[in-house]
């Protein structure tokens, strides 16, 4: 490549640019999808179909969505507080989407002779910095309950203020087990020290390793994560048998798109942040040789069965469509074989598929279970959660201790 | 809350309440329009955070002044409107009027009629528990179970359909028996449904009583003693889950009922998950019964043989003067009954379901009132939500398995 264009997009703040638009694109496409897919799956578990009337499978559903709640009527009630109802979603969403700039997708990358890494930013204190955005993240909800001026939406703000705020501390305490076994608060460096095998076949995931088994920590994280995104069954600040809608009760059009968009950024930066700490990053799951062969075999099956569907069409556009998608995966799965990309693809597959799987336990959560009672939900936080995230703690702290 | 709520309601509080420094509570509004009072039900509420200090169920939203209409129509056409007072258990409703109706007049109702109408009341039962099982767990937050539940009732109104042409409004039962002969192939339909059925409630149970979340927010919730549910009225499944083995099939029988062989499932906890627990059996025991009344069902008339009362056959009304003569005389002016009144209470899904029919002679309704179960009922929310919390009050209503057309009238 042209040496003066290797030093222009290798100066520092152009890469950072280009990243940045990168990531926010993908990323902001892939919350309208994952919208998609909640709706896909909660229906299919509901024996209905889901959205099927805009584009094939209803594809085209989050675009349709996004233009309708663009174009809504903006509007803002008489009796509100007019600058922090304003300042909510506005906040929500900002903490939200800002988390994911030290969420790394991968290793350090060269490409065309440039070095960098799958990441916005390298934050050596990644972990603290997170931490930080999802406790301010409550600010957005207790405001937008507060000022909405609403009863309902009140109760709501006020539940969730004392829900987050209690579930920080087992999401804490949880977090700092794996990075006692990392030595790191960066992420990156807490997903590298993740790599390689044990025995030759178990992955070096903190989820299999000892001292102390970090399967808890993992547990407790995710279930204080389904709190701090305000997810079945801890959804009580938008409850919306009791509390219409909760805190975003007076809210409309792009507004409450935005908390809608924040609840979904959280949920993939909290899905995010287990895979780097306890599920190895973007590592894969068996030894090296194999582990080049899967990627490209899953999205040949892939391809095959939508194929196959295709040629035996329950409906009459999937004639057409399901080869087409099928062509698409098997094309994805021939890009895996270019040995330019694979440093890129290789990591970013298993990091994505870690991920997927993590956000599908929580569309499956949301689909199964009924809603905690406020009360009942802050005892579990007090009375369960936190002595066994403290007790975990300690216990792997003296391991570490002992056996490093 | 903002400064003006909190004004207007220091102006509302008495003097006195104020100056003693009592906490204050704010005053929520659940309802007319909130998803989970099932309908127009609106309860006013006063919170002490999420407790709830007082609740009052103002009611009259639905109001259609059904038992008003009752008294401008012929007998006949009462039995469409009463279909329309407790929407989820038509047939109950119809089966209570018909045979208020059929006691003035003094008529014997076919062996086969009753069986059929025990048959289909019974499949209403199922239908009205499966619509309440589905909206209280997703009241509670188990969404999906709705779904599960309606897959089974659309099973059911599709049995109705074919019974009646209608799959909700089925107005399936007349004075003197049941609307038209039952359709061909109904045994064959209805074994279907009743057979695959006892497998789905395991299924539902399944799905909620091995959930500990479930568990929790059901078990000792919105308890009421027995004393205070006689006292004001309650019937039903509640009652029964608080001990008392009260079933009007059981110690009144009407229609058939003394003929089946069945069970009164009760509970003495009488919370939330007794409520529920007792539904779930009286789903397997409608099932037996159901099950009794389409392998004994006895042969004969669909109708009782009452002329001028029971409209003729379409083929005699061509051929026979009489028959025709009964019939215009029916369709034109109705039948006058007796002068007289009759009280007959039935047992619908939701309790004691009682109509009162009082007659001069003439050929409609001089009064038609209906002792409805959910207006019983209802009343005990008061008292059951008493220094409870919000959550608790969803799931309260949940069990208490209201229908507000059913409380307005």
């Amino acid at each position: 490549m042209n040496p003066d264009l290797t030093s222009i997009l290798g100066n520092f703040y152009v890469l950072t640019l280009i990243k940045l638009a990168l990531v926010a694109f993908v990323l902001l496409t892939a919350l309208a999808y994952l919208q998609w897919i909640e709706r896909k799956v909660i229906a299919h578990i509901q024996l209905r179909v889901g959205p099927t009337r805009v584009g094939p499978h209803g594809l085209l559903q989050p675009l349709a969505d996004t233009i309708k709640l663009l174009t809504k009527e903006d509007l803002i009630p008489a009796h509100v507080n007019k600058f922090f109802y304003m300042l909510a979603p506005m906040m929500a969403v900002f903490f939200a989407l800002s988390a994911i700039a030290v969420i790394p997708f991968g290793p350090k990358i060269n490409i065309f002779g440039i070095e960098t890494y799958m990441q916005l930013t390298d934050l050596n204190i990644g972990l603290l910095y997170l931490l930080a955005l999802s406790g301010m993240g409550v600010y957005g909800i207790a405001l937008a309950g507060w000022s909405s001026n609403n009863k309902y939406s009140l109760i709501g703000g006020l539940r969730s203020s004392a829900q987050m705020i209690s579930y920080e501390l087992p999401l804490a305490l949880s977090i700092a087990s794996p990075l006692l076994l990392a030595g790191s608060l960066s992420l990156r460096e807490i997903a590298e020290s993740q790599a390689g095998f044990m025995l030759g076949f178990i992955p070096r995931w903190s989820i299999f390793q000892m001292p102390a088994p970090q399967i808890i920590a993992f547990v407790l994280f995710m279930i204080a994560g389904f709190a701090e995104t305000n997810r079945v069954p801890f959804d009580l600040p938008e409850a919306e048998n009791e509390l219409v809608a909760g805190f975003h009760t007076e809210y409309s059009s792009m507004k409450f798109a935005s908390f809608f968009m924040a609840e979904y950024a959280n949920m993939v930066t909290l899905c995010s942040v287990a895979t780097l700490l306890f599920l190895g990053g973007w590592h894969p799951l068996v030894p090296p040789p194999a582990a080049g062969f899967i990627p490209p075999l899953l999205l040949w099956a892939a391809g095959a069965m939508l194929i196959f569907h295709g040629l035996q069409p329950a409906r009459k556009w999937d004639k057409y469509t399901m080869p087409a998608f099928g062509a698409v995966f098997l094309l994805a799965g021939f890009a895996f074989l270019i040995p330019v990309l694979q440093p890129v693809l290789q990591p970013l597959f298993w990091f994505v598929s870690k991920v997927g799987i993590l956000l599908f336990f929580f569309i499956w959560v949301r689909a199964t279970l009924p809603r905690f009672r406020y009360d009942q939900l802050m005892r579990f936080a007090w009375a369960v959660m936190f002595p066994v995230s403290v007790v975990h703690l300690f216990a792997t702290a003296l391991l570490v201790a002992l056996l490093k | 809350m903002s400064e003006q709520t909190s004004a207007d309601e220091q102006a509302a509080l008495p003097q006195e309440e104020q100056s003693a420094g009592k906490r204050r509570t704010m005053t929520l509004n659940m309802g007319p329009q909130h998803p989970s009072t099932h309908g127009v039900l609106r309860i006013v509420v006063d919170l002490d955070g999420e407790v709830i200090r007082k609740a009052v169920a103002d009611i009259g939203f639905l109001h259609t002044g059904i038992e008003k209409q009752c008294e401008v129509r012929t007998w006949q056409q009462v039995v469409p409107l009463t279909d329309r007072v407790d929407y989820l258990a038509n047939l109950s409703n119809n089966l209570a009027y018909c045979l208020a109706v059929e006691k003035l007049l003094g008529m014997e109702i076919p062996r086969h009629a009753q069986w059929m109408r025990v048959m289909l009341t019974e499949l209403t039962r199922i239908n009205s528990h499966l619509v309440w099982l589905g909206t209280h767990a997703l009241d509670i937050g188990a969404m999906t179970m709705f779904f599960y539940c309606f897959r089974e009732r659309e099973n059911i109104l599709r049995l109705f359909e074919m019974f009646s042409g209608q799959r909700m409004m089925t107005s399936y039962f007349r004075i003197g028996g049941l609307a038209l002969e039952a359709p061909r192939g109904w045994q064959h339909a209805v074994g279907k449904f009743i057979r695959a059925f006892p497998d789905s409630i395991e299924q539902y149970e399944n799905l909620l009583n091995a959930n500990p979340i479930w568990m929790e927010r059901t078990k000792g919730i919105a308890v009421m003693t027995l004393d205070e549910m006689l006292n004001l009225g309650v019937t039903g499944p509640m009652i029964r889950a608080a001990g008392l083995a009260w079933d009007i099939r059981k110690d009144e029988p009407y229609s058939a009922y003394d003929e089946f062989d069945f069970q009164v499932p009760t509970r003495t906890e009488s919370d939330v998950y007794a409520r529920f627990q007792v539904r779930m059996d009286e789903l397997r025991e409608s099932t037996k019964i159901v099950i009794q009344a389409m392998e004994g069902m006895p042969e004969g008339d669909f109708q009782a043989e009452a002329p001028g009362i029971v409209l003729p056959e379409r083929e005699a009304m061509k051929t026979q003067m009489e028959a025709m003569i009964y019939h215009f005389k029916i369709i034109s002016e109705g039948f006058r009954v007796p002068p007289g009144e009759a009280y007959v209470a039935v047992e619908s899904p939701r309790g004691e379901l009682g109509y009162y029919v009082v007659s001069d002679g003439a050929t409609n309704p001089y009064r038609v009132f209906m002792r409805t179960p959910s207006f019983g009922n209802l009343i005990a929310l008061g008292p059951m939500l008493q220094d409870k919390l919000i959550a608790d009050s969803i799931a309260a209503l949940g069990s208490m398995d209201f229908v507000l057309g059913d409380t307005d009238r």
